[in-house]
């Protein structure tokens, strides 16, 4: 049986390690976990549809349960189609303000000193509470003021001087919230001898969009990024990287799964910045000097679920220890509980927060001075819920950078 | 102390509920006795299949018409019991469109709708069907569930009366003179034996009333035919897919439940093998090719399970050869056949018609007890059948959707009946067909449990994808805590269970069935310390 054959469920043999492993079930006693979700309701939904449970969409879509799973069934995958399949609950306002985050971005970062301070504001929190049911005790993530997009356009001719190119997949997160993020990455890139560039057109990656039950829309800029990654990667063979480990994840395999999406002659060029480096540094064929008066900083690295998914939280670590003045534990790997656009809806906040729980906890313990993570989403739910301040692991190499 | 009856029918199995049913509805007190459980024969161990009657349409018109009369009342009197699904007979390459005509003209004399569809149509319609069709035609096949249509008429027999004992074997017949006059039963629990006197015994015994009928002294010639099935793993196709063509092997793929079955093979076996059928790999082969013809994801869908029946082919009475064979409907009176008064074997037939069957014996039996009721079984719905179940799920609307709607489509109305007001009856039983500890509970309350086996019958516990894994142990706790067995009976319990479940799986496995079986073991011998001895 192939990986992609319909009948994928079939694989199971019920042992039902998934939903041990399944964050959404252990906090949330309404969600029936990935086994009776996935597989199981799998073979009832082909008998009849009413066998749909709403209760489907306390699903996290963190696959944990399929990095579990020994039987290599897409029970994740499973839970999403039914998702997209069969709910009946159609995307309301919420949904189209939660998922849109390329148009509420361009929308906030020209104004964004004012969106800032309004979202913050408390009475705004209790109207969007009470109209949106978007949770009034969430922090906002803050708009940046000027796009990273405007930044790479004034470094086209310098960038273009380096012998190697990349180029760059920065979503919506670099973009409207942290620029800084993205020109690190450009310097690290820059240090070791690459130049960057952007995608023809970038969308997008849609991974809210399709929690949300917008699939069309999704469908429709997954299209136009994969034209562009084409290009990049047929016409110009530049590999593309991306910052963002979910972004990777959808442009990697959300599309081909859940979109149905041809991703096949792509696919092994789109990867997480972080490996690439890493591929570079320890071949050998490229080299890095690092700053000797850096003072010592203890970072605890913290895995995202589609890092985990991925599986590839290996070459961030790796990075991170390559740093001489950096000290680093690694976080058991477990989930934030934000999961995207999910932690942000009034009805999930409790269970969202119940399930990071564990690890806020553990890395108040950890004494470090700082977090390290490869999801903006995981960033926003550790600063709102711990003391620490969040860090992508290149912006920390970045800083270390002779 | 003998006990006293209008009426003993011998055997469980669909027509003898069915005449259970019918004599009680008409004021006859009934005793119906049956050596195993209900639905252990032939009934339970066929394709499940509502026929349209198209099958027998060009071959057999008699049977295309009962068929068609029957399935019409089935959907109304037992829906609960049936999957209006339709049927869609295909015509491929290797058929060619000849016979089309020629069935279809038939079907339509018969009285049976039947469409002549678009082979894009029917594909639409029907999305596992062989692209490489050259025609198809619509009729109106449906599935019927055979344990909980035998269920449902011995719940409205007891309702109306009627007394009804599993696990009692006849093993004499009381004869005076010329004349049967009751049964000496077997009470295969306590090993005790009992007189049940009546002035007519019924034998509903399928192919095991050829032994009755001898220990009663007269003679009637059966011929066991074997009939194996195999059982997929979900529900590969909605619609019924049949080959337009003569009758063959293995021609027939039934959407029953959440699986799909194939079915079936045909040959004539020896009657000392009819308690113990084994499927063989020839036979699985030969399902498995031509299942592919009919819906060629067959190829890489996991099996389930392998199984057989025997149909009960009567010879003609004029023919001692027993080549003329008849798959019609054979009542037969004994008393103006072999001079034997009180004595009444109904068989032939087929799942479909037993109710008609079952209304031509009680005609029989009340002509002998000069009784004039009319049979009512074609109006009156069966329990579970009585209301809509939009209706009964609307007012089940706190019990979690999938335990819900599952209840519903396996016990209808009854289904309100289940204790669910607590997390502890609503916590599952059975994942794979979300069976509730209280749906367990109302089992062993209401169904007469005696085992897990049974309990399948009545629920689907283990009938699902893991084949018992995680469901036997459940079970037995639960049976145990009810107080139908102590721990020891409760373990044996549980590796006959599983050792039944095995006997289905072994002649499939390989593949995931293997490895869900290997799995199993090392569940209940690895982790339960389950063995295969007899606990002292």
């Amino acid at each position: 049986m192939t990986e992609q054959s319909e009948n994928n469920f079939e694989q199971c043999i019920k042992c039902t390690v998934c939903t041990v492993y399944c964050p959404a079930a252990a906090a949330n006693p309404l969600y029936p976990g990935p086994k009776q979700a996935g597989p199981d309701g799998e073979r009832l939904r082909l008998k009849r549809p009413e066998f749909y449970d709403e209760a489907l969409k306390y699903c996290l879509n963190c696959k944990r349960c399929e990095v579990a799973c020994p039987s290599n069934v897409r029970i994740g995958d499973i839970i999403q189609l039914a998702r997209i399949k069969f709910s009946r609950k159609k995307p309301g306002l919420r949904e189209f303000v939660l998922a849109n985050t390329d148009l509420v971005g361009s929308l906030s970062t020209p104004l964004a000193p004012v969106v800032n301070a309004t979202v913050a504001w408390k009475p705004v929190k209790l109207i969007m509470d009470k109209v949106m049911r978007i949770d009034h005790r969430r922090t906002f993530p803050k708009y940046a003021f000027g796009t990273f997009e405007s930044w790479m356009r004034r470094q086209r001719a310098a960038q273009a001087a380096f012998p190697q190119q990349v180029s760059y997949f920065h979503g919506c997160y670099v973009n409207y919230n942290n620029p800084p993020l993205g020109r690190d990455f450009v310097k690290v890139m820059n240090a070791l001898g690459y130049g960057v560039q952007l995608l023809g057109k970038e969308k997008c990656c849609g991974v809210a969009l399709i929690s949300n039950g917008l699939i069309g829309q999704a469908k429709r800029q997954a299209k136009v990024n994969i034209a562009s990654i084409r290009e990049a990667v047929i016409g110009r063979n530049m590999p593309v990287l991306g910052t963002s480990s979910t972004c990777v994840f959808t442009l990697r395999d959300e599309y081909q799964h859940l979109l149905g999406i041809d991703t096949s002659e792509v696919r092994d060029r789109i990867e997480l910045a972080t490996r690439y480096i890493y591929r570079l540094l320890s071949s050998g064929e490229a080299s890095l000097r690092f700053r000797r008066d850096a003072p010592k900083l203890r970072v605890a690295y913290h895995t995202p679920c589609h890092m985990e998914k991925l599986g590839w939280s290996y070459y961030s670590i790796e990075l991170l220890k390559m740093i001489p003045s950096v000290e680093l534990t690694v976080l058991d790997s477990q989930c934030c509980g934000i999961a995207g656009t999910y932690g942000f809806k009034k009805e999930n906040y409790e269970t969202s927060q119940r399930i990071g729980e564990g690890l806020f906890r553990q890395i108040e313990a950890s004494g470090c001075d700082l977090v390290a993570t490869d999801c903006e989403t995981c960033k926003w739910q550790i600063e709102m819920s711990t003391s620490k301040r969040v860090e992508h692991p290149l912006s920390i190499l970045a800083a270390a950078l002779e | 102390m003998t006990k006293q009856f209008d009426v003993i029918i011998i055997g469980g199995g669909a027509t003898g509920a069915g005449v259970a049913r019918d004599c009680s509805l008409r004021g006859i007190r009934a005793l119906l006795l049956e050596r195993s459980d209900i639905a252990t024969g032939a009934t339970g161990r066929n394709h499940g299949l509502l026929h349209s009657g198209a099958r027998y349409a060009v071959t057999d018109r008699e049977s295309a018409e009962e068929c068609i009369k029957e399935n019409m009342i089935l959907r109304r009197i037992a829906s609960h019991c049936v999957d209006e699904t339709d049927g869609l007979f295909l015509s491929l390459p290797e058929d060619g469109l000849e016979f089309q005509s020629k069935f279809v003209e038939a079907c339509r004399a018969a009285g049976i709708r039947a469409d002549m569809i678009d082979p894009k149509e029917a594909l639409r319609l029907e999305p596992s069907a062989n692209p490489a069709m050259i025609g198809a035609v619509r009729v109106p096949d449906g599935s019927v569930d055979p344990f909980r249509l035998t269920m449902a008429n011995i719940i409205d027999a007891r309702a109306h009366g009627a007394e009804v004992l599993t696990y009692h074997e006849v093993s004499d017949f009381i004869r005076e003179q010329n004349r049967i006059a009751g049964v000496v039963a077997l009470d295969r629990k306590t090993g005790e034996k009992q007189e049940y006197r009546a002035q007519v015994v019924v034998n509903a015994c399928g192919i095991w009333g050829h032994e009755i009928a001898r220990k009663a002294g007269v003679t009637i010639n059966m011929l066991p035919a074997k009939g194996s099935l195999l059982i997929f793993g979900h529900r590969v196709n909605n619609i019924v897919l049949n080959r337009c063509r003569k009758p063959a092997d293995a021609d027939i793929l039934v959407p029953g439940d959440t699986i799909s079955l194939i079915g079936t093979t045909s040959s004539k076996v020896p009657f000392d093998e009819v308690d113990n059928m084994y499927v063989t790999a020839d036979e699985v082969d030969l399902l498995l090719r031509e299942g592919m013809k009919l819906a060629p994801s067959l190829a890489h869908t996991r099996i389930l399970r392998a199984y057989a029946g025997v149909r009960p082919l009567v010879a003609s009475d004029d023919d001692p050869s027993g080549r003329s064979v008849s798959r019609g409907i054979v009542v037969l009176d004994h008393a103006t056949r072999d001079g034997l008064e009180g004595f009444i074997t109904i068989t032939g037939g087929k799942l479909m018609t037993y109710r008609l069957m079952a209304e031509w014996t009680t005609d029989l039996v009340c002509r002998k007890l000069s009784l004039a009721a009319r049979c009512t079984t074609a109006e009156e719905k069966l329990p579970g059948s009585r209301e809509p179940e939009s209706e009964v799920s609307r007012r089940l609307i706190s019990v979690p959707v999938a335990q819900r709607e599952s209840s519903i489509y396996r016990h209808g109305e009854m289904a309100e009946k289940l204790p669910n007001g607590d997390a502890a009856r609503r916590s599952l039983v059975c994942e794979c067909e979300e069976v509730s500890v209280g749906e367990v509970e109302y089992a062993l309350k209401e169904l007469d449990v005696n085992n897990l086996v049974d309990l399948r019958r009545r629920t689907r516990v283990g009938m699902g994808t893991c084949q018992g894994e995680l469901c036997a142990c459940r079970a037995a706790g639960v049976m145990a805590e009810a107080g139908k067995y102590c721990v020891r009976r409760a373990k044996e319990d549980l590796v006959q269970f599983l050792n039944e479940r095995w006997k289905g799986m072994a002649p499939v496995a390989w593949g995931d069935t293997l490895r869900e079986s290997e799995f199993t073991m090392w569940i209940y011998a690895g982790v339960c310390g389950l063995s295969n001895q007899k606990t002292e």
